[in-house]
């Protein structure tokens, strides 16, 4: 066997540029193949780690689906509000740690706007610990301060100081000239780090922010002409908040979670519920993961080919190495042992391949990696291939040991047919 | 000794559906004889050595190569006692491109482990065929020569009962051809090997202990000369 493998290995070194082209490309398709995988890990880390620290998400009665989009995706809407009063009410529970009030409903040229507290920019926590960051300026300090996630800013193109207005209700675009809160501008206070979490999509106020610009609504109605409220009349002190429309919590210890969820939920002044975000969030990509399905159908036929590419250069050899063949054979060399060569020859080739895909993986994820965080907001962890990654590599090498067998079978034929006759 | 290096009786044999190559009544070679095997083209030479060698199978009556009855070999045994006892040299392209001039020689005592036991000293070998300094080398960089005395020290490393030349010295200039004979002689005279050298040059023959012309062997080409 060792005798085989040693000649297995210096046929292939004999044959480097074929050796190496065949290795490249089953390389290069493991490499595309792990790759994938290691983005379809990403993603869903990316997705899982947009909230982290968080135990619990409280909101209206509704959809635990439906609270996790928008207090965490901002996606959708909220069909109720909570009060303020029972927001103090879980805030000052003794088994919480931190919480932070999310107000929705306005928004600003299709982004979010989001009114909260100096909470959010304290403890909100994403991918396990990392927490926000300031690239200019600082935390609202004044009911008329914004600050803007890294996309609001990149995208539109804002600056410290800059004037804006937001507009009431959640349209994508434009808002409603009508709605416009004009008579009430903000000014960027400041502007956070990119976070490649849903947070870079929208602009921050305080709580006191959203009560001020609706101060002079009834009924979900613009101010009738005369009786609108001039924003310098406006101080936080005389700002009251009623209600906000989620919260998220931290509970002091993970064991109080579902103790606390249970409270929330059979909680009797409001009709309130609290999901533990991770649940919901696997929930959500069981139901969208479907599209790295297909992705990975694509990737296992570029391996196919790979492998293919390995059975021709392998049966092609065949015909210049009859002569090989038949010395073997005379020097003592059976069947099985011209198969067993082949089928090592293939099953090296494979192993090679799949050698070079994961160091390729390795250097290009280690390059690229805070490229693709920056551009795509997808955070690829450079690590040792997956539980997946481990199988794929198994099966790569176990079909090269099977194809093996195909040009294997050729030259065993070979034999039989030559003998000792071949005149080359 | 024991039984003779070769006998066989009423041996047919036919590739496939094609005509009969050989029909051999009787022929036997003694132990430590050197032969001098010759016949034209298509005489079925290379075929009589594939079914000595035991690389051929599918033939009619029996072929005893050292008191072994290659019919009740199968499969890999056969393959075990070709690599054990016979030495086989090619007319040329005797060796594995891939592997150095002393890997080639070893190489039937690493597959054949019963060889490998035998196997004496290669150096001592490659000393008496005068390819000593060439042991590090790679095969593609010899001369057709040389070449041949490394498939030579392949052959009689282990010193195999029976050795066998399939026209050894076709592809040589004279020179090298007297003296490649003369080596192979030596070295079959030390091992005690019998020698069974296939040519058709005649010129050779009278070095042989014995001469022995196909044709007067095989009825199959006696009736129906060589029809390439």
């Amino acid at each position: 066997m060792i005798v085989l493998l040693s000649l297995a290995w210096k046929s292939l070194r004999n044959r480097l540029l074929t050796t190496s082209l065949t290795v490249l490309s089953i390389g290069l398709s493991m490499a595309l193949l792990l790759g994938v995988e290691n983005v379809r890990v990403g993603a869903r880390e990316s997705f899982a780690n947009t909230i982290s620290q968080t135990d619990l998400i409280v909101g209206a009665r509704g959809g635990s689906l439906q609270l996790l989009l928008y207090s965490v995706f901002r996606i959708g809407q909220a069909t109720n509000n909570i009060s303020y009063e029972s927001y103090q009410h879980w805030k000052n529970h003794p088994a919480v740690a931190w919480t932070i009030p999310y107000s929705l409903g306005d928004s600003h040229r299709g982004f979010r706007v989001v009114g909260t507290t100096e909470d959010f920019y304290q403890h909100l926590r994403f991918r396990r610990d990392r927490r926000l960051e300031f690239a200019a300026g600082r935390s609202p300090q004044g009911v008329f301060d914004v600050v803007l996630g890294s996309d609001v800013a990149a995208t539109l193109n804002y600056k410290l100081g800059d004037k804006i207005v937001i507009s009431h209700g959640v349209a994508a675009g434009r808002g409603i000239a009508d709605n416009d809160h004009a008579d009430k501008p903000f000014t960027v206070s400041g502007i956070l780090k990119k976070t490649a979490t849903p947070v870079d999509r929208s602009l921050y106020i305080q709580l006191e922010g959203i009560s001020a610009v609706h101060i002079d609504w009834a009924d979900g109605a613009p101010p009738m002409p005369g009786e609108e409220v001039p924003a310098a009349k406006i101080a936080k002190e005389n700002m009251k908040v009623e209600q906000i429309t989620s919260f998220l919590l931290r509970c002091k210890t993970r064991i109080a979670t579902l103790q606390l969820q249970r409270e929330i939920n059979t909680y009797k002044e409001e009709a309130m519920q609290a999901i533990i975000p991770g649940v919901t969030l696997q929930e959500l990509w069981r139901t969208i993961g479907y599209a790295e399905d297909a992705l990975q159908v694509v990737t296992i036929f570029v391996i196919l080919v790979g492998l293919l590419g390995m059975l021709v250069s392998l049966y092609t050899s065949l015909n210049e190495r009859r002569r090989e063949m038949a010395i073997l054979r005379v020097i003592g060399a059976g069947p099985g042992k011209i198969i067993a060569l082949l089928v090592l020859e293939s099953g090296l080739l494979a192993l090679a391949g799949c050698l070079v895909g994961v160091v390729m993986i390795y250097g290009l994820s280690f390059v690229f990696q805070p490229i693709v965080e920056q551009q795509f907001g997808l955070y690829v962890p450079v690590q040792p291939p997956t539980p997946a990654g481990w199988i794929y590599l198994g099966a790569v090498v176990f079909a090269g040991i099977l194809i093996g067998f195909v040009p294997a079978w050729k030259a065993y034929r070979n034999t039989l047919a030559d003998g000792l006759s071949i005149r080359v | 000794m024991s039984a003779p290096a070769v006998v066989l009786r009423d041996v047919r044999f036919r590739y496939r559906s094609g005509p009969e190559i050989l029909d051999i009544p009787e022929l036997t070679i003694a132990r430590g004889e050197r032969v001098f095997l010759f016949g034209p083209s298509g005489s079925g030479k290379t075929t009589l050595l594939g079914l000595l060698a035991g690389v051929l199978a599918g033939y009619t009556g029996s072929v005893e190569v050292l008191g072994q009855d290659m019919a009740k070999l199968r499969g890999s045994a056969r393959d075990a006692f070709r690599g054990t006892h016979i030495g086989y040299i090619f007319q040329q392209f005797n060796l594995i491109p891939y592997l150095t001039v002393q890997e080639n020689i070893t190489l039937p005592g690493r597959l054949q482990p019963a060889r490998g036991k035998q196997a004496g000293d290669v150096n001592a070998v490659a000393q008496r065929l005068g390819i000593a300094s060439l042991l590090e080398r790679g095969v593609t960089e010899l001369s057709v020569g040389q070449q041949q005395r490394v498939a030579a020290a392949r052959a009689l490393l282990g010193g195999p009962e029976l050795l066998i030349a399939d026209e050894p010295t076709s592809a040589l200039d004279f020179d090298h051809r007297e003296r490649f004979l003369e080596l192979l002689f030596e070295n079959c005279a030390l091992t005690n090997s019998t020698l069974l050298f296939v040519s058709h040059d005649r010129s050779l023959a009278g070095k042989f202990d014995r001469q022995l012309s196909l044709v007067d062997y095989n009825r199959a080409q006696r009736q129906e000369p060589a029809a390439s």
